[in-house]
């Protein structure tokens, strides 16, 4: 098979499995499963071979539509890093179908839910291969779509729909950022298309003006999927979804898109300084603000989850110096780890029965796979030497060494004050969730979760582990840089310029003095944990944040901050408008009606006179009529 | 293929007094010659599309060539697949001319489609007072009315056919409907007429002045037989009658009542077919035939469609019942359509057209949903509501689905059109027009909010006691066969928009060019 071919088949192929698993009457569980993996892993497979056998990047297209002039075209644009993405999405949507064949074995509605993931999984493929920007949004809010279905899973649980909504209304809004960058970028460029509008911005079509305007307007879609300051704040409600659904949705997949967006187009972002200067502030807070927030946490979902939040600032972090092949390195391996993480965390909660790390504890001696598992995890989490996170993590703050600049510097100085507070909340979640005695009677017999729940865990632990080394093979590296135009088959030439620059081999890996510094905030974080933990083993560590505690636990208040100053004025002024609506506009149409028969209803009264009164008005009729014909008339 | 012209109209004219002739006893059969003429009729529009003319003169693949002969049929940018041209009565100059072209074609099969889906669904369940023959009569008559706008290439016919629609709606709300019915159908029968009074002296004041009223002929004048004044009066005159059709906000208050107390299939016919009448007839008419006057008045037509977005998406955030929201929801979506015709360029136009058949297939689904649950839960409303997916499960999916895909979700039917709408407002370019564009791609964040609650409250949640008592709660299988047609189309034309708007590209671009190069 050809590449033209396969290129589309990434997303055609879960997007089947989806279709006939959502459509198919009675579907029952082991079909559900059987299209759910299936998908999974054809897609996989197809990443697979592809990565292997093309050896240039290339783009297939096929037109849609026309609208007047601007064509939408249906195409694939494949690189090496857009296969490395699509790989990830293939090893960790298989990860996750399998899991959850398990984890949702006494759920009655498994069949939809294995549809819906199959049908997420289409739209993040469509997302990384994309070769036109509406078909890209096409991907991008049917993956909203689904985060939203998948959330709500769980009928148990009352909070759910709630967070479902939020989840799909804040990366809306800024969706509205984005679906105005993409079509200000279009109708500029002529064209939908990556290739054409690449090569206008190349070759100085767009005004400088208008691409910070379009970058700046696309960063609003970016902070909305990748939860960034200021619209994170639906991420850590997310978690009443599923537990698989976090790992792949929230976690590996999604949430990187925004990054990958950036790093697709980035001849858009780095037209200018204004665009990545603003991406660069935004990692910074949002780097502090998710590590400080996941300090205080109890539940040990949301503590992920913020460490997602922050994790993500640090691949913004690299975009907004410049570094792209480093921030898909970092977002490669997050994927790996924090999938990983969160299916552990599903497995502990399963064993448990119970989100809350005051349940847990000393879980190590009960499911030693999971144990270990989750430690590599952790310690990738916290770029421990030589785990993948390690190795990546460096790279960002490297990148962000070598740059001059104040954004570099604030991006660096987040960066290792970061560094160190990962380093204490995940020490944290290690020692509460497995060491020490166990604070719950469920937590007195943990046991492994079944076979179709472990190996997951398991096998996305060698990734993790040693996905890091990778960065020493060229093989890998090469496949990370955006490729000139002049290498695009099937693609639009454009001239030579900036592009070229970044033709130069990357280098993710800086073995030097310089890694020292990140290695002893390290320490100081794991250090500063376990001293606290020590102290008292059956307390949690962030009671010696203080007073700080309640202010990191509620984030810093920025949820009751949204509530304020967006949800409830938009609910005022929509009972406003409607009031307005009802009594002023139709006011005045009912009002019209009801003069109209009012004055027919006082004319009609007139009309009713009696005999003396009528024959009164016809005489004086007749006389006005005979005086203004006399008149009229005498005057002709 | 003439032939098919003559009988898009004249089946479900004679299946009407056929059906309603039939006595009392036989109103299942009489339902069911309904529902087959309704078939025959669909069938018949379909074969419209068949063995096309070929376009001549300026095309959409040769823009260079733009403008070159105005006047005659060859460069009339309305050039009929097949034309029916005869005379009516001559001593008046009326002529009884019927032509379908890429842009009427998809809403001429939608208006068929939709009615046949009404009759099958009428078959199945006739809402009280009962007599459903008599409703299908009707509904057949409503479906000569629209299908005879569509496809009248005479202003006169037009108007005629416009008309016909308006009472057989009339009887259809005030008889069948719920319990505000009257004055809901008195409401819109009289705001409907003050907008096709005015209508008809635009007309009158279009052929007076030009002396004809073919609108081939008009079309390709480009308006060059009125002064820019009379240009200007009539464009108005005929914007406000299409206007309250649409209808366009501030002059939409006749919709909530009429949607809310209509029976099921009304608001199916009603919301799907009925206000495209009000769309098409400003592309073709008001667009068509006085252009300059459409160019003067385009920024406040954009502004008043903005408003129409953002007014219908803040109402229904705030509403509590549950056909009144769709009714509402409907203000929004057309204020897309609008926009993307006040904007006057090809991009606009075609996403407008597209706009349009995607809330035919999208609200039409919508309503008959909304009727399903009614009948079932016997209230619309929401506060009673909730839990749906709990007890109906296949209902509250499909709702969800006609709900994803109202709210514009890419991939499916709804997005292009308002996707396309701030496009176009982006290519005119300008301070005002970006302004315009910016506020309704806000809208379109707000439309995801109140679908959002509006399913949250619906379908989500533990089961209300209403939705609790659900007697019937498996779908049956008259509504699957109603509502999978619709269900397929809405994810057809979100994935494939090239089947509605590739057969109108050429008349589009002809139509775009003689505004360009029309009378000065």
């Amino acid at each position: 098979m050809s590449p033209d071919t396969l290129g589309p088949l990434l997303p055609a192929v879960p997007f089947i499995a989806a279709l006939l698993g959502l459509v198919w009457p009675g579907a029952g569980r082991r079909l559900a499963a059987a299209l759910g993996i299936t998908g999974a892993a054809v897609a996989l497979l197809v990443a697979a071979w592809l990565a292997l056998t093309v050896d240039g990047p290339y783009g297939t297209y096929t037109e849609l539509a026309d609208f007047g002039g601007l064509p939408v075209t249906f195409g694939v644009r494949i690189d090496g890093a857009a296969l490395l993405v699509a790989l990830a999405v293939g090893v960790v949507a298989l990860a996750v179908q399998v899991y959850s064949v398990a984890y949702l074995a006494d759920d009655d509605r498994y069949a939809p839910y294995a549809a819906q993931v199959s049908l997420f999984t289409a739209a993040m493929l469509l997302v990384v291969v994309a070769g036109d920007l509406i078909v890209l949004l096409v991907g991008w809010e049917v993956m909203g779509i689904c985060s939203y279905l998948l959330i709500g899973h769980d009928r148990r649980l009352p909070e759910a729909p709630k967070a479902a909504v939020k989840a799909f209304i804040v990366t809306r809004t800024g969706d509205v950022g984005f679906l105005l960058g993409i079509v200000l970028l279009g109708v500029s460029a002529g064209s939908f298309r990556i290739a054409d509008v690449l090569s206008a911005v190349a070759a100085g079509e767009v005004s400088a003006g208008r691409l910070t305007a379009v970058a700046l307007l696309l960063l609003a879609g970016v902070a909305g999927k990748s939860a960034q300051f200021p619209l994170h704040t639906w991420l850590p409600d997310a978690m009443a979804g599923p537990t698989p659904i976090s790992a792949l949705i929230h976690a590996a997949t999604m949430v990187a898109a925004g990054i990958y967006v950036v790093t697709r187009l980035f001849p858009v972002f780095d037209a200018g300084s204004v665009p990545l200067a603003v991406l660069g502030v935004m990692a910074a807070v949002t780097m502090l603000l998710g590590a400080l927030a996941a300090t205080a946490q109890d539940d040990i979902k949301r503590v992920l989850a913020w460490s997602t939040v922050s994790q993500l600032a640090y691949m913004a972090a690299a975009l907004s110096v410049g570094a792209t092949a480093v921030a898909l390195f970092h977002l490669l391996t997050h994927a790996a780890f924090k999938a990983l993480l969160f299916l552990g965390a599903g497995s502990v909660i399963h064993a448990v029965g119970s989100n809350s790390m005051a349940a847990m504890g000393g879980l190590r001696r009960g499911m030693p796979a999971t144990f270990w598992s989750m430690t590599i995890g952790l310690g990738a989490l916290m770029g421990l030497p030589p785990l993948a996170g390690f190795w990546s993590k460096d790279a960002v703050l490297a990148a962000a060494q070598g740059k001059n600049g104040w954004v570099a510097v604030m991006v660096f100085t987040a960066g290792l004050v970061g560094v160190v507070v990962t380093a204490w909340y995940a020490t944290r979640l290690w020692l509460r969730t497995f060491f020490g005695t166990p604070r719950s009677p469920a937590a007195e017999h943990p046991h492994e979760p079944p076979g179709v729940m472990l190996w997951p865990v398991v096998l996305l632990a060698v990734p993790s582990a040693l996905l890091g080394f990778a960065a020493f093979a060229h093989g890998f590296t090469d496949r990370l840089r955006s490729p000139a135009p002049a290498e695009w088959v099937g693609e639009y030439s454009g001239p030579a310029t900036r592009a070229q620059a970044l033709q130069e081999a990357v280098e993710l890996v800086h073995l030097s003095a310089a890694m020292a510094l990140p290695l002893a905030c390290l320490a100081l974080g794991v250090l500063g944990a376990w001293l606290a933990w020590r102290r008292d083993p059956a307390a949690d560590p962030a009671r010696v944040l203080g007073p700080l505690r309640p202010v990191f636990a509620n984030a810093f208040y920025l949820d009751a901050v949204q509530e304020v100053a967006v949800v409830r004025p938009s609910r005022a002024l929509a009972r406003v408008v409607r009031r307005g609506d009802e009594s002023v506009v139709d006011g005045a149409v009912e009002g019209a009606g009801r003069g109209t028969s009012d004055l027919g209803g006082s004319l009609a009264r007139a009309h009713r006179a009696g005999l003396p009164r009528a024959a009164t008005a016809v005489l004086a009729g007749a006389l006005l009529v005979g005086v203004a014909a006399a008149t009229l008339g005498g005057l002709s | 293929m003439t032939a098919a012209l003559v009988a898009v109209l004249a089946i479900p004219a004679l299946g009407a007094v056929l059906v309603a002739a039939m006595p009392a006893q036989a109103d299942r059969a009489a339902r069911m010659v309904g529902t087959f003429a309704a078939g025959a009729a669909l069938l018949a529009a379909l074969l419209l599309g068949l063995d096309r003319t070929a376009w001549t003169g300026p095309a959409a693949a040769d823009p260079g060539t733009a403008g070159t002969q105005p006047g005659g049929a060859g460069g009339s940018p309305v050039q009929p697949w097949h034309e029916l041209d005869l005379a009516w009565a001559p001593g008046l100059d009326l002529r009884f001319h019927l032509g379908v072209d890429g842009i009427s074609y998809p809403l001429v099969v939608l208006t068929a489609l939709l009615t046949l889906l009404c009759c099958g669904y009428t078959l199945w369940n006739v809402p009280a007072p009962g007599r459903g023959r008599l409703l299908v009569a009707l509904l057949l008559v409503i479906e000569v009315g629209i299908t005879g706008t569509f496809l009248a290439l005479d202003l006169v016919l037009f108007f005629v056919f416009f008309e016909v629609v308006l009472l057989p709606m009339f009887a259809v709300i005030a008889v069948w409907g719920g319990p505000g019915r009257r004055h809901a159908a008195r409401k819109f029968v009289l705001y409907t007429l003050f907008g096709s009074v005015l209508l008809l002296v635009g007309i009158f004041t279009v052929v007076a002045a030009t002396g004809t009223a073919d609108l081939v002929r008009l079309t390709a004048d480009a308006g060059s037989g009125m002064s820019r004044t009379t240009q200007l009066l009539a464009f108005t005159l005929l914007a406000i009658g299409f206007a309250v059709k649409s209808p366009l906000w501030p002059l939409h208050t006749w919709l909530p009542d009429a949607h809310t107390e209509a029976p099921t299939v009304g608001s199916v016919v009603l919301a799907g077919v009925l206000l495209k009448m009000g769309t098409y007839g400003l592309i073709r008419v008001a667009v068509g035939v006085a252009p300059d006057g459409a160019e003067r008045a385009a920024p406040t037509l954009g502004v008043l469609a903005v408003a129409a977005i953002i007014v219908g998406s803040l109402v229904c955030l705030a509403q509590t019942e549950l056909k009144r929201l769709i009714a509402y929801s409907s203000v929004g979506h057309m204020g897309f359509v609008l926009l993307g015709i006040a904007t006057l360029n090809a991009t606009g136009l075609q996403a407008a057209l597209i706009g349009n058949i995607a809330h035919g297939i999208i609200t039409g689904l919508l309503f008959f949903l909304a009727g399903a649950i009614k009948d079932r839960a016997h209230t619309g409303d929401l506060v009673r509501l909730g839990g749906l997916r709990e007890t109906a499960p296949g209902l509250a999916g499909v709702l969800g689905f006609a709900a994803i895909a109202s709210l514009g979700l890419p991939g499916l039917a709804g997005f292009w059109g308002e996707a396309f709408a701030v496009v176009a407002a982006f290519r005119v370019g300008g301070p005002l027009w970006t302004v315009l564009g910016i506020v309704a791609a806000l809208g379109g964040a707000l439309t995801a909010a109140y679908f959002l609650r509006l399913l949250r409250k619906v379908t989500h949640g533990p089961a209300a006691p209403a939705v609790a008592g659900i007697t019937a709660p498996r779908l049956a299988p008259a509504e699957l066969v109603a509502w999978a047609p619709l269900v397929v189309l809405a994810l057809v034309v979100g994935l494939l928009p090239a089947l509605v708007i590739g057969m109108a590209a050429d008349p589009v671009t002809a139509l775009v060019t003689t505004l360009a190069t029309g009378s000065r």
